[in-house]
């Protein structure tokens, strides 16, 4: 059985979890911002791992607003 | 000027043809270098005489090709020349990989155990192209004419014609088929006026060869964005001799000559290797690297082999490996065609097999360029987040791509093969497992060589019946010869046995089948039962 990309309500505590990423970059410039964005993807990546899962979500990232 | 080696000289001698008007031979190949001496000593192992052309006396000049791969091995094996280049080459394991001004990790290469050759060693370029050329001699078919360039090229239907300049003058020559091995600035390609674009992207790179004065470790090294050479890559290498290749990748905007002068070199040389290291710069060179290749390798009778149709960036070690492969896949289909066993069509096989292997190496150089140089921003973030957490995590060093090895082509496909889920897939090459008969050892690809096998796995003796139908394979097709391995464990007086369970595992063979394998040690086909009509169909499909 392949897994598809979870597209449905599905984070514990949404407003915990977006703060605690506002508050990842509180105090960084852009270029740290950036960096640590990266990391956050690779590391939810690896925890994925399904490649069909990680390339519907670079699709679906991809897709332009209202498109 | 390399302290190391001394390239010999090779004499240009007159030959008769230039005192005949049209002299004509069978195959002409332009280039002496890695690739055209290749296939001349390939060709001369399968009975086909050449004439090789080469505008130079000796073997390469300075540093080129370092890394041969585990394939280029076998094929060499092929040739006489595995043992020679193995006991001259470094072998490796350790590597490390350092970010900044950190190592952010180290790794041990585990070799796959069962194969006869390891998966790379090192050695500069111009041992296996001396060994090649002393190959080619003793063969006695290869007619070598060292300081002949050739200048103009053109064909008709059914042959092709060669203006070649010598110290004595010009003259010409036919032949039925011209292999162009005359690298990347290739005059045949020129004389085609053949476009060699698609380009990817384009470097320079400065090549310092260093000796060593103390013990110093056999270590791959590679940096990113290292202190000493901001924004850029270096890589450190061993080769044999005590000298230390390092390559630095300068980028495009950089003033090649300048960077060349010793009293820039010297300085990062001394912040990587450590200021207390004492060496001695035995050459130095800038390349320019580009990604690119012929849109077709063959043009009626002139094929395209090696650098003249496809370039490569060094990362990854394949210009050189996929150009020996190239002769490889070509040569037995040349002999073939010329001995009357196949039809010229099994020439179009060539470019149909080599394009998607050309393909494949130029998307993993652009792959390991893209890591290594990141185009903009995000990527950057991207790859240096990658390097921080590999400290740390092993996950994110499989992302880390500092250069993927060569490795031998496999077609794509989907599902398994016919022997069912471990099984090879028609068109990929032949993995090695080691055999043993009573006290003897051996190697599967060595017992691989020369034309088609057939291997067929058995966990008995042999029966009368199966017997028979071996001996009237081979009967029928003088080119195809029987291989008999019998499963491990089993008490099969006589024949090879599968000692360390590896054939099995890597064919996916199960008792009674049978795989047929082209002289190339490319899988054609397997059944699970030995069916000789059908072996014969498979044989006759490979020849057309
Ligand atoms: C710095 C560097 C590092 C490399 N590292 C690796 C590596 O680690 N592994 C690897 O596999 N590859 C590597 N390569 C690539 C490898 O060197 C080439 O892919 C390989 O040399 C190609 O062989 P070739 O025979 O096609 O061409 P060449 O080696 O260029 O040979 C062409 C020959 O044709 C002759 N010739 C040219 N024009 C004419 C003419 N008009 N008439 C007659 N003769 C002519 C030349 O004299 C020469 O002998 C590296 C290259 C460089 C520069």
């Amino acid at each position: 059985m392949t897994s598809h990309l979870v597209t449905d309500p599905n984070i514990d505590a949404p407003d915990e979890f977006y703060a605690a990423l506002t508050e990842l970059h509180r105090d960084l410039d852009d270029p740290e911002s950036a960096k640590v964005n990266a990391k956050l993807i690779l590391l939810l990546a690896n925890h994925i791992g399904d490649a069909v899962v990680l390339n519907e979500a670079i699709a679906l990232a991809r897709s332009k607003p209202g498109a | 000027m390399p302290k190391t080696y001394q390239n010999p000289r090779y004499p240009y001698r007159r030959s008769a043809d230039q005192d005949s008007a049209g002299a004509h031979h069978p195959v002409i190949i332009v280039g002496a270098g890695l690739v055209g001496l290749t296939a001349a000593v390939d060709l001369a192992t399968r009975g086909v005489p050449t004439v090789v052309l080469d505008d130079d006396d000796t073997v390469s000049f300075g540093s080129r090709a370092l890394c041969f791969s585990q394939r280029t091995l076998e094929i060499y094996d092929r040739l006489g020349l595995g043992d020679r280049l193995q006991a001259k080459g470094v072998t490796w394991n350790r590597g490390k990989v350092f970010f900044k001004d950190r190592l952010i990790y180290s790794f041990d290469l585990q070799p796959e155990g069962g194969h006869r050759w390891p998966a790379f060693i090192n050695l500069q370029q111009y041992y296996p192209e001396q060994w090649l050329v002393e190959r080619a001699e003793e063969s006695g078919l290869v007619d070598l004419r060292w300081k002949n360039r050739v200048t103009g090229v053109s064909q008709d239907g059914d042959t092709a014609t060669l203006s070649v300049e010598t110290p004595d003058g010009p003259y010409q020559l036919t032949c039925d088929y011209l292999l162009a091995a005359d690298g990347a600035r290739s005059q045949v390609r020129r004389c085609f006026g053949l476009a060699f674009d698609g380009q990817v992207f384009q470097d320079h790179f400065l090549i310092a060869d260093v000796v060593m004065k103390a013990d110093f470790p056999t270590e791959r090294w590679f940096w990113f964005d290292p202190p000493f050479h901001p924004g850029q890559s270096a890589l450190l290498h061993k080769q044999p001799d005590g000298v230390w290749r390092i390559d630095l990748q300068l980028g495009w905007d950089t003033d090649p000559e300048e960077e060349k002068k010793p009293e820039n070199v010297i300085p990062r040389l001394k912040a990587m290797l450590g200021e207390e290291v004492d060496f001695e710069l035995e050459w130095v060179s800038v390349y320019t690297f580009q990604c690119r290749r012929l849109e077709r390798f063959r043009h009626g009778r002139v094929f395209f082999i090696g650098d003249s149709a496809h370039q490569v960036s060094p990362f990854g070690a394949r210009g050189g490996n996929a150009g020996v492969q190239d002769a490889d896949n070509l040569c037995w289909k040349l002999a073939a065609v010329l001995d009357g066993r196949a039809r010229e069509s099994l020439l179009d096989s060539y470019e149909v097999e080599r394009i998607p292997a050309t393909e494949e190496n130029i998307l993993h150089s652009t792959r390991s360029t893209d890591f290594i140089t990141p185009k903009n921003a995000i990527s950057r973030a991207f790859r240096d987040a990658t390097l921080e957490l590999a400290a740390e995590l092993p996950f994110a060093r499989a992302l880390v791509n500092s250069g993927r090895l060569s490795r031998a082509y496999c077609p794509p496909h989907d599902g398994p093969g016919p022997l069912g889920p471990n099984s090879l897939v028609p068109g990929s090459p032949c993995p090695d497992a080691p055999l043993q008969r009573g006290n003897q050892r051996s190697w599967l690809l060595q017992q691989l060589q020369g034309g088609f096998f057939g291997i067929y796995f058995t966990n008995q003796p042999l029966t009368e019946e199966e017997r028979g139908k071996l001996a009237r394979l081979t009967g029928d097709h003088p080119d195809l010869q029987s291989l008999v391995i019998a499963r491990q464990g089993c008490r099969t007086p006589g024949l090879w046995q599968d000692c360390d369970g590896l054939f099995e595992a890597r064919y996916g063979a199960t008792p009674g089948s049978f795989t047929l394998v082209r002289p190339d040690q490319h899988v054609v086909q397997s059944w699970s039962v030995l069916d000789c009509e059908a072996v014969a169909r498979s044989r006759a499909e490979a020849l057309s």
